[in-house]
Formats: structure tokens, sequence, C-alpha cells
């Protein structure tokens, strides 16, 4: 239990020494990819070979004493080649490592020194890449708000702090007033990374003004849309990176509580961030008077149950309320009547894991990174058909082309580039003639894009963007919480016509009546979310236009993905008449007689397949 | 499905939250950990317990997603269909997945209550897409072959 800011800052002392003291690390990933991958058993493997060849292990920091450091640590970024392993102080990245691969590793690279050249990353032109900082889709990024995520043990609040950790909310409340604070955040221009980008400083500075006490603080962690895992990454490799900069927002605008809302599907994000909260119970660091001051502050963590719809502000504070996630008109807003009726803040993820980097470096330093409006760094989540999947960090305002050729490796399979949606199923798709589009939150409004939560999605010439908007809209219109009626019944509408395209039965009115129930529900939904439903298929008719005319009018998919349009035939040379696939038929859509050639009947056919794997002579084939 | 319920158990849940109405979603939450659903009687001592009205607790019930008023399957399969998984074609595996467990349209509970196949949006394992989890545990990179084989070391080791 810390008492004071000495004490604080003596630990912090003892942690960095012990630090510098450990001179080798193994730094086993254990984001949710790797974990998925096989994350624990490697580490449990290496504990054991350790064990075996006598060589000291320091599991807990501090406590074990000297020895190698055995880390679980946070996303590495390189999903993909998971179990990513990396072994300091040479900086060595393993990949795809298995139990079986530990050994090698302990004893060659932790006992020698020497690289093991099987396990390394090779790029594209199949160079070996040793180290992190050598690997293409690293060279361009910039790590700030990810600057520990994968490089500490991400369960350890002892780790944060031998990294500086906690340094800017000791700052907060010694040498800095709330009016300070909320004007070094202002002056930042750091703006609201969950989608919107509604400058954080200002709303802080309008919950300060409130007269109305308790004050909350509530983290938006609600990460909803589907292929968007930055903040997952964030809570499961850099918890504590987040909870300070709760910290300071709860002492900026006088807060005393905070609230954290995870979604349901992250788990993992769940117990490290309950391990984290626990921490800074156990150290002092939240509770009654913290740390000798008069600021007192306690966490909350709430777990979301599957509503997507609670990632908007007045829904997620009704469910932590213990309602049902309904949004409710607007204003009052969040700021003047948010939880419980109180002022509150609500961030995301994201934003508050930016504000110890500017109480730390200052205002000006955070301005120098990005471009002037957006300024700082942005996470992303970009995954689909592309070389490189993962997380990625980039300066605001880098290209779209920079970012899926010089961060993401290009197309993955040498595949051609079609478009990439970006945020969500709120978001909309960007094409080739938005490559010198710069990311950042305005020139992305521009385009009539929206950065929203951060996740890109490539998608390469096998995908069918019609097909694309209608899995988009089924999306939304399941999640849609039917408070209000144009997103309710609009985009059910919406949805039906976009499955009666994809399945070959499209109308002629088809297109022009979507921009209009699209236009209907932009103007008039109620929520955000709403109002953005219509986005994914706005955009992909605005730029695939005749996508939607090949599937309506001539019944076919250009990107030979819609399965209904697919059709089968038996190509009478090759068919020897031995009748498997017509017994097999679960519809009875093939006839013929023995040792003469098959038909199959295009209408009954149900497309499912089983009879092209079940011919021997590979007589039956697709046709588009 | 009579007297499944443990009254201790429910008991416990509602004083570790102290009967708090804001809490019921954990609440909830707890339950259905427990019994994999939630029974029809945990509403009356719900509703006694925190003073909210059985309707209001059966409209979170039926509201979120998670929550099922049915019971669920001894193992749960959840085939991840968000936009990463679902251009590396996902729905596929679905589709094979209901087909193995011969499950009829809408239904997603076996009859003999062994399989629950759920379609989640996102489990945030994007860059290993398509996914689907077992029982919590994920598969990576998963095909509709590699599902049929899952399936089917499971049903082995239910036989042995």
């Amino acid at each position: 239990m810390l008492r004071s800011r000495q004490e604080l800052k003596d630990l912090r002392e003892k942690c960095q020494r012990s630090a510098q003291d450990e001179v080798r690390k193994i730094l086993v990933c254990s984001g949710t990819g790797c974990v998925a991958s096989g994350a624990e058993e490697v580490y449990d493997q290496f504990k054991a070979v350790l064990e075996r060849l006598k060589i000291p292990c320091s599991v807990k920091f501090i406590e074990d004493g000297h020895g190698v450091g055995l880390k679980r640590s946070g996303c590495q970024a390189l999903c993909e080649k998971g179990v990513l392993v990396r072994v300091e102080p040479e900086g060595y990245l393993y990949t795809k490592v298995k139990s079986s691969d530990c050994e090698v590793i302990v004893t060659e690279t932790v006992q020698q020194g020497r690289h093991v050249e099987r396990l390394a990353y090779k790029d594209h032109d199949g160079a070996v890449c040793k180290r992190t900082q050598e690997i293409p889709f690293f060279k361009r990024q910039m790590r700030l708000v990810l600057e520990n995520c994968g490089n500490i043990d991400a369960e350890s609040i002892l780790e944060y702090l031998a990294a500086g950790g906690y340094k800017s909310f000791e700052k907060a409340i010694y040498d800095m007033s709330s009016q300070e604070i909320i004007k070094e955040i202002a002056d930042s221009k750091l703006r609201g990374r969950g989608g919107g980008g509604f400058p954080t400083g200002y709303k802080w500075q309008q919950v300060y003004r409130q007269k109305l006490f308790p004050k909350y603080i509530v983290c938006n962690g609600d990460e909803g849309d589907p292929g968007a895992f930055m903040d997952c990454s964030i809570m499961e490799g850099d918890p504590h990176r987040m909870l300070e900069g709760m910290l300071i927002a709860g002492r900026a605008v006088g807060a005393s509580d905070g609230y954290i809302y995870v979604r349901a599907e992250y788990p993992l994000a769940v117990r490290r961030l309950k391990k984290a909260i626990a921490d800074l119970e156990e150290y002092g660091l939240s509770g009654e008077n913290i740390l000798g001051s008069d600021f007192s502050f306690r966490f909350h963590l709430n777990r979301g149950a599957g509503a997507f719809v609670c990632g908007e502000g007045s829904a997620l504070t009704a469910s932590i309320e213990g309602k049902r996630g309904f949004p409710r008109v607007k204003p009052p807003r969040t700021v003047e009547h948010g939880l419980f009726d109180k002022p509150t803040v609500l961030n995301n993820v994201e934003t508050f894991a930016n504000v110890a980097v500017i109480i730390d470096k200052g205002s000006e330093f955070y301005k120098s990174i990005g471009t002037e409006s957006s300024p700082g760094t942005k996470a992303f989540s970009i995954t689909g058909n592309i070389e490189n999947t993962g997380l990625i960090e980039v300066p605001l305002g880098m290209t779209l082309k920079e970012v899926i050729y010089d961060v993401g490796g290009g197309m993955k399979g040498g595949k051609k580039f079609k478009a990439v949606q970006i945020g969500g199923p709120s978001g909309a798709c960007l094409t080739e003639e938005h490559f010198d589009l710069p990311l950042d939150f305005d020139s992305l409004a521009k385009a009539g894009a929206m950065i929203g939560s951060g996740g890109l999605v490539v998608a390469d010439e096998d995908t069918c963007m019609v097909e694309l908007a209608r899995f988009f809209m089924n999306f939304t219109q399941r999640e849609s919480c039917g408070k209000c009626i144009p997103c309710r019944e609009g985009t059910k509408r919406m949805l039906l016509i976009l499955e009666r395209i994809v399945s070959g039965n499209g109308r002629a009115t088809d297109i022009d009546n979507l921009l209009d129930l699209a236009i209907t529900i932009k103007e008039t939904a109620l929520c955000g979310l709403g109002k953005t439903a219509p986005s994914p298929v706005l955009s992909t008719i605005k730029n695939f236009e005749e996508e939607y005319q090949a599937h309506i009018v001539d019944r076919q998919c250009p990107a030979h993905s819609c399965e209904k349009l697919k059709k089968y035939y038996i190509e009478p040379e090759l068919c020897k008449g031995c009748s498997k696939c017509a017994k097999l038929c679960p519809t009875n859509a093939i006839s013929g007689k023995a040792k003469e050639i098959y038909s199959i009947d295009p209408i009954i056919c149900t497309r499912c397949g089983v009879c092209v794997s079940s011919c021997k002579f590979v007589a039956i084939k697709e046709a588009w | 499905m009579e007297n499944v319920v443990n009254m201790d158990f429910l008991e416990e849940i509602v004083s570790y939250f102290k009967r708090s109405p804001s809490s019921i979603i954990a609440m909830l939450q707890e339950i259905q950990e427990k019994y994999r659903y939630l029974p029809k009687e945990i509403f009356p001592f719900l509703s006694k317990s925190t003073g909210l009205s059985e309707a209001r607790i059966y409209s979170l019930a039926t509201f979120y997603e998670n929550f099922s008023l049915e019971p669920k399957g001894k193992n749960i399969i959840k085939v991840c269909d968000g936009t990463a998984c679902h251009v590396r074609k996902s729905l596929p595996i679905l589709e094979r997945l209901k087909a193995k467990l011969k499950l009829e349209p809408g239904a997603v509970t076996t009859k003999d209550l062994a399989f629950t196949v759920e379609v989640v949006a996102c489990l945030g394992a994007c860059g290993l897409s398509p996914v689907i989890t077992l029982n919590g545990k994920a598969y990576p990179a998963m095909t509709p072959d590699k599902a049929t084989e899952l399936l089917e070391s499971l049903i082995e080791v239910k036989g042995e």
C-alpha cells in the first residue's frame, strides 16, 4: 500500500533497477490471437525447459530475483504469424513458435545468444528479418499508445511502473490543477478515438463546469465493430495505460468513480482488467485518498451482454444502470446527464490510453505527430485479404496507399485490390481513387467515410461488394435495438432488397429503392448507429454500381462469390456415367442412366457442392 | 427441468451484488454462466430480491443476445462472422457444422443437448480469420473440413 508520492517514486525506482538487472527476457505474446494459436502451451513449455536445464527463471517480476524473465506480453501485432516469441536483449523475433521449438530457443538464443533462422520472420522476398524493427510491417509504424504493448508483462503493475507508469498520474495529482490538466489535453487537440473525433479537452471542460455531484468517468470498451480489435489489444496488452488515463480524467473533472464497459466476447481483456484493478487497490493507487492526497477514485468493471447498440453512449450508460441498452434523444448530452443522470466523461479505450503520454510529454510534443487538425497516432486493425494482418499504429494523416502497401504489405496472394471497408458497419468503403487520401478525421469525413473505431478490412477482387453490403446490413438489422422506426423497419427493408439481389431475384427499381430508404434512415434515425447504418450501402452503390447492375440485370456475380448465382454443369466429355453424383445429390437434381452422360437440373440444384467433391473424374464444373 | 435451480446459489449471487437493481445484468450473467441458460424459476426470485418487476428482468433477458431462455448444449461452438472472418469465408463453416450436427433451420442446439452452434459478430482474433471457438478455446484459420475433423474428434472422445 503506497501512502505518499515518495513511496510511489521509490517503488518505481526499485522496479526500474530490477528491469535493468533483468537482462534476459523471453516475451511470449499472449494476445487473443496468439492464445488461440497456443501461446499458453508455449509459455508452459518454456517454463518446463528452463527448469529442466536448471536455468533460473523469474516468472514474477522482482519477487523471483534474478533469472531469465519469462513474460506473457500483450499483442505483438503480427497475429497471423503467432505464436510470437521475442528474446531480449537481442530482440530476436520468432514466429509460428510451437511447444517443440522452445528447447532450441532456450539452448541457442537464451544460453548462447545465437539466432535461430528457421523460426525467423521472412519478408516477401524471403529475406530473413531477425528483429521486429527490421520487418517492413513495423518500419512505417509509430508506437505511442501501444508503446508497452508487447514489451512488458501485461499482467504486472510493477512492470508498468518500471516502464514509467503512473508518472503522469503522479504529476496530475501533485503538480497540476484540474484546469491545467484540462488545458493540456485541450491544447494537445486530442480527439475521441471511438469514431466521432470529438475534442476530448472540450468534453472534459464541460463536465468540469457542471455543479452536480457525483461525477463519473466511463470507458467505452464495447468495441462492437466486427473486424476491429485495437481496444481489445490495449485492454489485454497494457491495461494500466488506460486505467491511468481514467484516473487523470477523474482528477481533472472531479469524478469519484470510473466504470469500464467491456464486451462479453473479450474474456481475456476482462480477466486482465480485473487483475489490474485489483493491483491498483492493493498498491493504493485507487480507493480513498490516493497516495495521501485528497483524491479518491474507485473502478468498476461491467461486462456487456451482447448488444452492439451499447457502444452508443446513452445506450452504454443505460446498460451499466441495469437497463436495456436503448439510446435516448439528445440533448441533454452525456456531459450533463450521463450515467445515473449525473455529469459523465465518456471516452473510448484508446482515447484514455493517449492521456498519459500527453500529460507526461506535453501537448507540444503530441501536436508534432499527425496532422494539424488530427494530431497523434491512431491504432488500426488491418484484416481481410491482405498480406500482413494485425494491429498497427500509425501517425494520423498517413495515406491509404501507404497503410495498405507499406505497412500491410499489399494484397494477399498477389490478388487485385478492390476496396477497403473503414469504420465497420457504420463506415464506408474506399477504393483505388482514394489511395492518396490522408487517414485523418476531417479528410475521411469529406470523402463520406469515417475512421470509426479503426477497423480496416481489405477486400480483393474475389469479394462481392453487394454481398459485403448485405453482410453489414444483416449485422445492423440484427443489432438494431428497435426503439425508433426508421432504423428498425428501414434496415429490415434494405436487407430484404439486398438479399433479393444477391440471390438473383433483384428488380430494376431496387437500386432506387435502396437509395431512397438509405437517405430516409440517415436523416431520421435516433442515434448514431441508425444514422450510419446505410453508409456501406450508399458507398458501395456509389463506387460499384455496375456490380449491383450485373446482379440485377444479368443475374451474374462478377466476383464469383454469390453462391446462388453459381451454376453447376456436367462436362459431357469427362462424365463416365458412374452415377455416384446422382446417388449423393440430396435434392435429386442430377438425372441420367448408368454408363451414359448425366445432367444437373439448375432449378432443383441447391448448389451444395456435394457432387463436385464426389466426382472422381472432375467432370462437374462451375459456371458463373 | 423442474427444480434445477439451487436457491442457495441464487441467494449467494444476489447478496454478492447487494441486491442492487443496477447490478441485475451482472446477476443474470453469473446465473447464465452456471446453468448455461436462464431457467424460468429465477425471475420471480430476482424480482423479489431487487424490487424490479419480473417483466423488466425478462425484457433484459430477451434484449441482450448473450442470454438464453432455452437450455444450451454441453459443447458450445461459436462461429465468428465478423467482417474479417466473413471475407475469408466463414459461412461455409457454419453451414457444414449445421449439416454435420443435423440442426434444423432455426435451431441452434442439438436435440440431445450435446452441441449449440452460435454465430458471433467478432471475437477479436481477426488476424487468424476465420475463427471458431469451442467451449471458449479458439481454433484459428478454420475451413469446413477442419471443422468436421474437430467435431469428429469430439464425438470420438465421447464415444470412447
